[in-house]
């Protein structure tokens, strides 16, 4: 600043002076002594630990935490570095500069640090040193290790997860949903179960946490329960088992339900004839009559728990004669519906009778004449539903139509691979009970679920789908008539991580 | 020679003393120790006087002199003063003088021909300085303070600054004072050093904690191994002889 206002300053020269206790010449400090005179006078690692004992499991290679976590580490790794400075006590009143490792003999069992810290010593002076630290490593097995090695099959929570349907849509999508969003991580055993899967975890929280992701994805009731597996008066500590149950509402897509009256009035009139449309944490209810879409939270389904007047499995096939949109194109919850009035008989009845019918649909946008739909025949239908009782006069129409059938155009493409797949949970499956066409039952539910996939992007947009490298696209594909099958563009497929010690997996699964 | 020594386990002793060529000033303490050193070194030389300044025993950073005189800042008594006056050689002009900053000792530095002072002092003052102790008078600062009286001692053959004085204010000050100056510590470190030493031409009143090597820079810049209370006459008179001769 000065030389800035043309001022004249005289340039400092450091002068020397003799050190205080040796006598040779250095340059002034704030303690006016040579660093070796500093050095010899003060030792500034007084106090600071030179030997610790460590824990370490040498099952899990995981070192002791205190009081209770497990830390992963490798030796000479910078999370080994990290961990054997943190167990330092009185570290904080130097300033630490640096840290390394001096090699050592692994089975020696001893870990030594070099560390260099500074300290502000005798009136401003700040002294540096370097010292090294020696740390006992001591074998001590971790709670899960230890656990494991007592015994192999333990576990603390079990959730029981149950939908009381004759299918197993729900789990097949679950499933996916559950892979994605990598949730049950911590599982230690998954089984499958009549109706649903068990979870069994080795702590309580991983299974509070699972119940609570599963609360997000779909409508659950859930309760738990604890039992006393061993308890010690002296330490004051309980060991308990915990269960969760929980139970997901028994409403899938595509059902149709009748609602009960007090819900018909309290959705302001809606159906009471609806269909679910999709099940997320709510069930979304479509009334395919004036194409009005309610949406019932899991509290809210769970006060009046209505069951389903017809399920997938009883869907018909239909034959579309005629069909004359009234309607514009309405965008209900995401989806694009078109108000119909159609001409349709049972593909059954083709060729037999002239039993055709004359119903309003919500599907005017993608049905034409000539297509096939799949519907639910409440004309012939026998149905015993206390809540379709309770109105007086139920004028419900004679068929319900549900979605577009490709059923004719996939019998040509038989048999012939996907270009995609699925991943799967690592599950325990008792097949030993029942018959072969139990296992046929599974499979052809399965089919059905990877074609619901292929029809409907609103289902897959939040599953991974993978590509499926043995596929190779056929000659064939490319001369198509104008409507395909739906099938999954490939920009949305992910490419598979194949890790090595995986396949390792794969083989020994095969052995 | 250079001596070492402590008031009450104080090694600060240029704080409770104040040595010049004509008279030696020192605290009242609880011990004779302090006194009976100085008096064991000085007494058939010079005076030393017991006396407090203000009732405090910090006389040496509050006062400030040479054998021309001595000033006192105003918080001395008027007790003191007579007391002084009484004890002083009659060569010797004692003043009190009316000066805001009243810690002299630690604002003025001085030998017999040249002063240091605080660069905050009034005119009034300056003139005094130059008047009772017939002095030349630099304002100045020592390695960047303000406080020369503390961070600098001297005497008519060498001086001793603080450590952190750079070489370009090494030469300016020692052209100033016409003596030869070293940048130095005393009591093992320490860079307030008219704190822990007091000096005049032939001996000088270390802090006990002092090391060797400070005692022999100290010893070597102030010219203390030769000197005797004799030696300038000596060397004086070899000179008048020589030419006599």
């Amino acid at each position: 600043m000065a030389q800035g206002m043309g001022m004249f300053t005289v340039p400092q020269t450091i002068g020397t002076v003799l050190c205080c206790k040796c006598g040779i010449l250095m340059q002034p400090n704030a303690a006016n002594m040579c660093a070796k005179c500093l050095r010899s006078e003060i030792d500034i690692t007084e106090g600071l630990q030179k030997h610790v004992i460590i824990n370490h499991c040498p099952e899990c290679d995981c070192y002791l935490q205190p009081p209770r976590t497990w830390i992963k580490a490798q030796l000479e790794s910078k999370e080994l570095l990290t961990f054997c400075v943190k167990r330092l006590k009185n570290l904080n009143k130097v300033r630490l500069v640096h840290a390394e490792f001096i090699w050592t003999e692994p089975h020696s069992k001893r870990i030594k640090v070099k560390l260099r810290v500074q300290k502000e010593v005798l009136n401003g002076a700040i002294l540096e040193q370097a010292y090294t630290v020696e740390y006992v490593v001591q074998d001590q097995m971790c709670e899960s290790c230890s656990r494991v090695q007592a015994n192999p099959d333990q576990w603390v929570a079990a959730v029981q997860l149950r939908q009381h349907v004759s299918h197993r849509r729900t789990f097949f999508y679950l499933e996916q949903l559950i892979l994605k969003h990598d949730a049950a991580k911590y599982a230690i055993r998954i089984k499958q179960m009549d109706q649903g899967i068990d979870f069994f975890f080795n702590n309580r929280s991983h299974g509070v946490k699972f119940v609570e992701f599963v609360g997000k994805v779909a409508p659950i009731r859930s309760r738990s329960d604890k039992q006393l597996v061993s308890h010690d008066p002296k330490s004051n500590n309980y060991n308990y088992k915990y269960t969760f149950s929980v139970e997901i509402c028994p409403i899938c897509r595509e059902d149709l339900i009748c609602l009960p009256p007090r819900l018909h009035v309290s959705l302001g009139n809606l159906g009471p004839l609806v269909i679910c449309n999709k099940v997320s944490n709510s069930l979304a209810l479509l009334d395919p009559l004036t194409l009005r879409q309610c949406y019932l939270d899991a509290e809210q389904y769970w006060r009046s728990s209505f069951k389903a007047l017809l399920s997938s499995r009883q869907l018909v096939e239909y034959i579309v004669f005629d069909i004359e949109p009234f309607s514009p194109e309405v965008n209900v919850g995401g989806s694009r519906h078109v108000l119909a009035n159609a001409q349709v008989a049972r593909v059954s009845d083709f060729g037999k009778n002239d039993t055709i019918f004359n119903i309003t649909t919500h599907l005017g946008h993608i049905l034409k004449p000539g297509d096939y739909a799949l519907g639910y025949d409440l004309y012939s239908a026998n149905h015993n539903d206390i809540e379709l009782d309770k109105y007086k006069d139920p004028k419900f129409p004679e068929v319900v139509l549900i979605k577009k059938s490709y059923e004719e155009k996939r019998q040509r493409k038989h048999g012939k691979p996907r270009s995609w797949k699925l991943k799967t949970l690592d599950m325990e499956v008792d097949n030993t009970a029942k018959g072969k066409d139990h296992e046929e039952k599974v499979n052809s539910e399965y089919e059905q679920f990877l074609r619901d996939l292929e029809e409907n992007p609103d289902l897959r947009f939040n599953l991974s789908l993978y590509r499926n490298k043995e596929y190779q696209p056929s000659e064939m594909a490319s001369i198509t008539d104008g409507e395909d099958v739906p099938s999954i563009p490939l920009d949305e497929l992910l490419a598979d991580l194949d890790l090595s010690d995986e396949e390792d997996g794969d083989e020994s699964m095969k052995e | 020679m250079a001596t070492r020594l402590q008031y009450e386990n104080n090694s600060e002793v240029g704080v409770f003393s104040k040595l010049t060529n004509a008279y030696c000033l020192v605290a009242i303490g609880g011990s004779e120790n302090f006194y009976s050193t100085f008096e064991a070194e000085l007494a058939d030389v010079i005076p030393v006087v017991k006396t407090s300044i203000g009732g405090t025993r910090i006389i040496g950073r509050l006062c400030a002199g040479n054998k021309n005189g001595l000033l006192l800042p105003h918080t001395t008594t008027d007790q003191e003063l007579q007391h002084l006056r009484n004890s002083l050689p009659d060569s010797v002009v004692v003043q009190r003088i009316e000066e805001r900053l009243s810690a002299l000792g630690n604002c003025i530095a001085c030998n017999d021909h040249v002063a240091l002072t605080h660069p905050d002092l009034d005119k009034e003052t300056e003139e005094m300085i130059a008047d009772v102790l017939g002095v030349e008078v630099f304002r100045q600062t020592i390695a960047g303070n303000i406080l020369v009286g503390s961070y600098c001692a001297f005497s008519n053959r060498g001086g001793l600054v603080h450590p952190h004085t750079s070489i370009e204010d090494l030469d300016e000050l020692s052209t100033l004072l016409q003596v030869p100056l070293v940048a130095g510590t005393v009591n093992r470190g320490s860079e307030v050093i008219a704190a822990g030493m007091t000096v005049n031409d032939w001996t000088a009143f270390c802090g006990s904690d002092t090391t060797a090597t400070e005692l022999s820079v100290i010893e070597s810049v102030f010219k203390l191994r030769e000197a005797q209370p004799s030696a300038l006459v000596d060397e004086m008179r070899k000179s008048l002889i020589d030419t006599y001769v």
